[in-house]
């Protein structure tokens, strides 16, 4: 028994460091995803939203290392004849967009409201705990599913495209906020009862002063974590409504889009409508995934004696 | 007697919250299709004349004030009636009731999957922590919580159906009436149609339980009854699945009910990618081709499968473990 925990210890030393080199390149991938997508307009060879831009002769053209392709086109074209390198560029865009802005909802509705709960408790800790555990109980992908369809319902299709992002970022912010909340609350609780808090509140200072000035300071660590998690959580979801058909119409295509408007032919031959947009988007989650697994282990120095 | 009195103060407040969610989903699914709907056009299609649709309007009590439209409402909730499908001419609830059993059995496909795949997996990953194949297969849970599960699916589609021939892609096949339960379990056709999207749907509670039973099972392990067993002379897999797993199951099935609700939402997606003709893709027509009362009706019948489950899994957890659920529920 003490043997094998003696062993555990270097072996846990190297698998850490095995990590980081792991966490080293999610970073870069990650880096050079987030700056083509951020630079698009400026290396696109075509704008992808521009209508006009694309001729319908160019459709469903291979990427320039199948026969057949087209020197223009590096990756080759969609369906419509549009450049598909330019298409997934600004796709990235928009997912990485839609991802950043819902989970900046997701947090300002969320660590507001776990604070309180965690700090004040009481009755204001069991509404909202209960509120946040039937809305996790009910799925978010389903509430955000629903809350598009009728949006769509109410606002007919052409409308539901021109408020695509704003709405896929409010309906995915508000789909999840309950993930934060309930890290803030833990967060909040562990530190009401330290002593620093308690001088605070001794010398007077107000509750809003209190959790935001003593709480929220030391609260960050499994924030940074939890909201890592989340934008893949936020750009899975937006490809997941996209590809449904709820999310980004054809005439602005995010990844999911894409994937889903390329799946139509995808048998009939032009495979790569679909394949090369689906491996930049599981690249773009794994990236993310992997840099919040590394955080979690740097930040949380508990874990990494497990 | 304090333990039941308990018992049945939770039992009572977990009805009573059951009850305030699916009035909740019914004000929703009411208030949609009161500011949408049109009931008039369910009965009488498009063109109605104006002096018409107002005596009409009055004659059904579609003017009277909406409490009172809403307890009508209720009433008919009650009885099954939601309403009638703008694209079907029938009930919408025999229209979703006609595509449950396609869900359904998609759903209990996927939970048999994962029970099959995560049990062994997580057990060999608790029991052999360092052996490659535990490492591997960790490593690719995380893969998988990073693949969203309509690439799953195409992906799978492309190796067993394109390359290898080995499987069909779309549909449900050939399937079996009985009753109103019409059902693919029963045939070769319709269980081979069955494998891929429930191995699609299931993929992504893979990693999640695979972790859970190895967390679970880690934790057992620890334990003195199991050294005591051991020492008993016990063999391994008999202290493994005799001994541990069945303590590690409790935690589990709370868990694993709770995500019956996310399998379904996540069966839109499945039957998206394999045409299969079920609920969810019966849910997107009505979307697209704006079908409010077929909308409303899915929205109460997903809605009431969700509260149900995560009512029983509470319930049959405190039967099982009655400490777990009292301490939570305070």
């Amino acid at each position: 028994m003490s043997g094998q925990a003696l062993g555990a210890q270097p072996r846990a030393l190297l698998g850490s460091a095995a990590e980081y080199p792991g966490a080293a390149l999610a970073g870069l991938v990650l880096g050079v995803i987030a700056i083509a997508a951020l630079l698009a307009p400026l290396i696109a060879p075509q704008d992808p939203f521009d209508l006009t831009s694309f001729d319908v002769l160019d459709a469903s053209l291979p990427p320039a290392w199948l026969v057949g392709s087209d020197d223009r086109f590096l990756l080759g074209t969609d369906a419509q004849g549009r450049d598909l390198l330019s298409a997934i560029l600004y796709g990235t865009r928009i997912s990485l967009t839609v991802g950043l802005l819902a989970v900046l909802i997701q947090a300002a509705i969320g660590v507001p409201l776990g604070l309180i709960a965690g700090y004040v408790g009481g009755r204001v800790d069991t509404v909202v705990s209960r509120v946040a555990d039937i809305q996790l109980s009910l799925s978010t992908l389903m509430m955000a599913i629903i809350a598009l369809a009728l949006f769509r319902a109410v606002l007919g299709g052409e409308s539901l495209s021109r408020y695509a992002v704003p709405l896929l970022v409010i309906v995915i912010g508000v789909a999840e906020w309950p993930y934060f909340a309930r890290t803030a609350r833990g967060a909040a609780q562990v530190e009401a009862a330290k002593d620093h808090v308690r001088a605070a509140s001794a010398l007077g200072a107000s509750n809003l002063a209190i959790m935001g000035r003593h709480i929220l300071p030391n609260t960050h660590s499994p924030l940074i974590v939890i909201a890592t998690t989340q934008v893949a959580g936020a750009i899975m979801a937006e490809a997941a409504l996209s590809f449904l058909g709820l999310g980004m119409p054809v005439t602005k295509p995010s990844l999911g889009t894409l994937i889903r408007s390329g799946y139509d032919l995808m048998f009939a031959g032009a495979w790569w409508v679909t394949v090369i947009p689906g491996l930049v988007l599981i690249a773009l989650l794994i990236s993310v995934n992997v840099l919040g697994d590394a955080l979690r282990d740097a930040l949380d120095p508990r874990r990494t004696a497990h | 007697m304090k333990a039941l009195v308990a018992g049945f103060a939770f039992f009572a407040r977990r009805l009573m919250q059951a009850a305030l969610v699916m009035l909740a989903i019914l004000i929703i699914a009411f208030a949609v299709r009161a500011a949408l709907g049109d009931p008039l056009r369910e009965i009488m299609g498009e063109a109605v004349p104006a002096a018409e649709r107002d005596k009409l309007m009055h004659e059904l009590g579609l003017d009277a004030p909406w409490p009172v439209q809403f307890v009508r409402y209720l009433g008919d909730a009650v009885q099954g009636d939601l309403g009638t499908s703008f694209i079907y001419k029938r009930p919408t609830l025999d229209v979703v009731l006609a595509k449950f059993p396609a869900s359904f059995e998609l759903v209990l496909g996927a939970s048999l999957a994962v029970l099959v795949l995560s049990v062994p997996a997580g057990i060999y990953c608790a029991v052999r922590p360092r052996a490659l194949g535990a490492k591997l297969i960790l490593g690719l849970s995380v893969l998988g919580i990073s693949i969203p599960v309509f690439l799953t699916g195409i992906f799978l589609i492309t190796v067993f159906s394109v390359w290898l021939g080995w499987l069909p892609a779309f549909g449900r096949g050939e399937t079996i009436r009985l009753g109103f339960w019409e059902s693919g379990l029963l045939t070769k056709d319709g269980l081979e149609h069955l494998i891929l999207p429930a191995l699609t749907l299931s993929s992504i509670m893979l990693p999640l339980f695979i972790r859970l039973v190895r967390g679970a099972m880690l934790d057992e392990l620890g334990h003195d009854y199991v050294r005591t067993a051991r020492a008993k002379g016990a063999s391994p897999p008999r202290v493994w699945l005799n001994h541990a797993l069945r303590n590690a199951l409790v935690p589990l099935a709370a868990v694993g009910g709770l995500q019956i609700g996310t399998l379904v939402a996540y069966t839109l997606l499945t039957e998206t990618v394999f045409q299969w003709p079920g609920m969810g893709f019966l849910f997107l027509e009505a979307v697209s081709r704006a079908d409010i009362p077929l909308i409303t009706t899915y929205l109460v019948f997903v809605g009431l499968i969700f509260v149900v489950t995560n009512t029983l899994v509470d319930i049959v957890s405190l039967m099982l473990d009655p400490r777990i659920s009292l301490e939570g529920a305070r």
